[in-house]
């Protein structure tokens, strides 16, 4: 065997990756989260085609009136923007936070959701509706406090293990302790806020505000950029810790900060949408599958199918039985508890 | 090049006791010595990845554990066991992350970087694996994937725990010919932990003997690999006696000898 020969097929089978095949596939993606944005606009308890809220828009932007009537004004961009820019924020916060997790623990079933900080973000939020609901970010504060308490156990009981399904198994556990928490803080409570609580624990983005909308936006911005620059380390670390620091990794800092943002992007995502399961495992799977597990395309990759996904699952639940609305996170679990069984009996069979 | 001064290291007991031990560059020393005697202890300690009780890892006279990883990494490559990978990477991929402390933080391989990898696996006799997945390729070919990312390192020092464990005769042979042909023409040093003491015998410049934390003796194959302090060492009854070909000393066994005792 002759190197040229070599070289050629190692570069034509994708055997590394290059910065034209990361543009091209986060092109592609782009292209079909911002069609999937436009599809979720449009459809609903009241239809308007696609082109009307794009001349709307334009008109809207340049301070014109626009053709659509007040009604549909008034559905189109203050009922579904948001919840459209919503579902897609969400969706990338946890499908980043899974990547990471799953990079930082070496194992491809992590999830937060899976992992319990899902749980501990719910909890916090609970806890943060009842108690500080006055202070302004009380509940996306506390939703991180309750991330970063269940993700330093996780961390604390996953990091050296060599079976991947034990560290599941601590987050099962974890995830029931915090749902006896759960209810109980509920069934002691009497607010008001609080009666559709099971609804928004299995993921609701129905109720988001503003203010909860900007926060999740600006922290998954921020979260990903901060973890594209540690994508380069994350990949040695996923090798191996001791390898990543024979190799020159930082490891004590690079953990820290993967660490701190994955649960920072998990608490913005639980406090505006609910515990939204298997987003953060689906995604980087399939990321994987298609483009290779270079973190320098699975983060920012993750962050647009993570937002794709859960916008077409939020569609879904939307217009499924309309008009009665299905919770977010019952739809990606439906997708997602498949591809987890699938992911577990592989690692079993390798 | 590196330089280890009375070196102490203990996790419940005594792991280290006082290693003295040097590494020139142009020269391959083989640390052999029973399990539990602290032969990967000490290349933890000579990459800085373990901090030392008492005394110091010395490269180039800069204490190890007090620079940079990234510093660290363009100087010395540590070839260790491999744990389970469980994401989908190529051996390419594998062997580009050894260039991770000479390029930039951010931003993809440069065309220089993927040749120097498909080099370094060329080396090792294992670019046909370039595209192929790791964790689908046997122990042995993972074994020689992993020398070929410490070769891209472009180190000066390699440090080598038991780099022909699981690896066929031809490629044991053909690894430790290439490390030696690395430290003879490349000026590079090499500190290699084997169980392979025939190889050792073969391969080294100088042979480091090490018992529970203890250099029992350090010197040529032919000053260090006698009967004696073999036996003493492991703690059975070996034969040393000289290899008709390159006249180095060649260790063998027999149950009779054993039987005798």
């Amino acid at each position: 065997m002759t190197l040229p020969n070599e070289k050629a097929d190692a570069n034509s089978a994708g055997g590394f990756l290059t910065a034209r095949h990361a543009a091209f596939t986060l092109a592609l993606l782009g292209v079909a989260l911002i069609a999937a944005a436009a599809f979720a606009l449009a459809v609903g308890s009241e239809h308007v085609a696609t082109g009307e809220i794009f001349k709307a828009l334009v008109a809207k932007l340049s301070g014109n009136n626009s053709a659509l009537s007040r009604e549909q004004e008034v559905i189109i961009f203050s009922l579904r923007l948001p919840r459209v820019g919503l579902a897609a924020g969400v969706g990338a916060a946890l499908a980043v936070a899974g990547a990471s997790f799953q990079a930082l623990l070496r194992n491809p079933l992590a999830d937060p959701y899976i992992l319990g900080v899902s749980g501990g973000a719910a909890l916090g939020s609970i806890l943060g509706i009842m108690l500080a609901g006055q202070l302004p970010y009380g509940r996306p504060l506390l939703s991180f406090m309750g991330a970063a308490a269940a993700s330093f156990v996780v961390y604390r009981l996953g990091r050296r293990d060599d079976d991947p399904a034990r560290l599941v198994l601590a987050g099962v556990v974890i995830s029931t302790f915090l749902s006896s928490l759960i209810a109980l803080v509920i069934s002691v409570a009497e607010d008001v806020k609080l009666r559709n609580i099971t609804l928004w624990l299995l993921g609701d983005l129905s109720s988001g505000s503003v203010e909860g909308l900007l926060f999740v936006i600006v922290t998954v911005i921020a979260g990903t950029a901060a973890l594209v620059t540690q994508a380069r380390s994350l990949n040695l670390m996923m090798v191996g810790e001791r390898d990543a620091f024979a190799l020159g990794v930082e490891t004590g800092r690079v953990r820290w900060i993967v660490y701190l943002t994955a649960t920072l992007l998990t608490g913005a995502a639980v406090s505006a949408g609910g515990a939204i399961g298997y987003v953060g495992l689906v995604v980087p799977h399939l990321v994987r599958l298609a483009g290779g597990a270079d973190n320098r395309l699975v983060i920012p990759s993750s962050a647009v199918g993570g937002a794709l996904l859960v916008l077409l699952a939020d569609t879904v639940a939307r217009v499924a039985l309309a008009p009665r609305e299905l919770p977010t996170g019952a739809i990606t679990a439906l997708v997602g508890a498949p591809v987890f069984i699938f992911l577990l009996l592989r690692g079993r069979r390798g | 090049m590196l330089e280890l001064k009375d070196v102490h290291f203990r996790f419940d007991h005594e792991v280290l006791n006082g290693i003295t031990l040097e590494v020139r560059a142009r020269e391959v020393v083989a640390l052999i010595g029973p399990n539990g005697a602290g032969k990967s202890t000490l290349l933890g300690v000579a990459c800085g990845m373990l901090q030392p009780a008492r005394g110091a890892a010395l490269f180039e006279g800069r204490d190890v554990t007090s620079l940079a990883r990234r510093e660290v990494a363009r100087h010395i490559a540590m070839v260790a066991q491999t744990s389970e990978l469980r994401f989908p990477l190529s051996a390419l991929e594998y062997v580009l992350a050894g260039r991770y402390a000479r390029v930039r933080a951010l931003g993809f391989d440069s065309p220089k970087d993927v040749e120097i990898a498909l080099a370094s696996l060329q080396a090792t006799d294992a670019v046909q694996f370039a595209a192929r997945r790791f964790n689908e390729l046997s122990s042995g070919e993972q074994q020689r994937i992993v020398l070929a990312r410490a070769l891209a390192q472009e180190p000066e020092l390699l440090l080598l725990d038991e780099p022909t464990a699981n690896v066929d005769i031809a490629h044991q042979v053909s690894l430790l010919e290439l490390v030696r042909r690395l430290a003879h023409e490349r000026g590079m040093g090499a500190l290699v932990v084997t169980h392979e003491i025939n190889l050792a015998a073969e391969f080294a410049d100088r042979v480091a003997l090490l018992k529970l934390g203890r250099l029992l003796a350090c010197g040529t194959p032919r000053e260090v690999m006698t009967a004696d302090l073999l036996s003493a060492c492991f703690e059975t009854q070996l034969i040393v006696d000289t290899h008709p070909q390159s006249g180095n000393p060649r260790v063998s066994f027999t149950r009779i000898a054993s039987e005798r005792r």
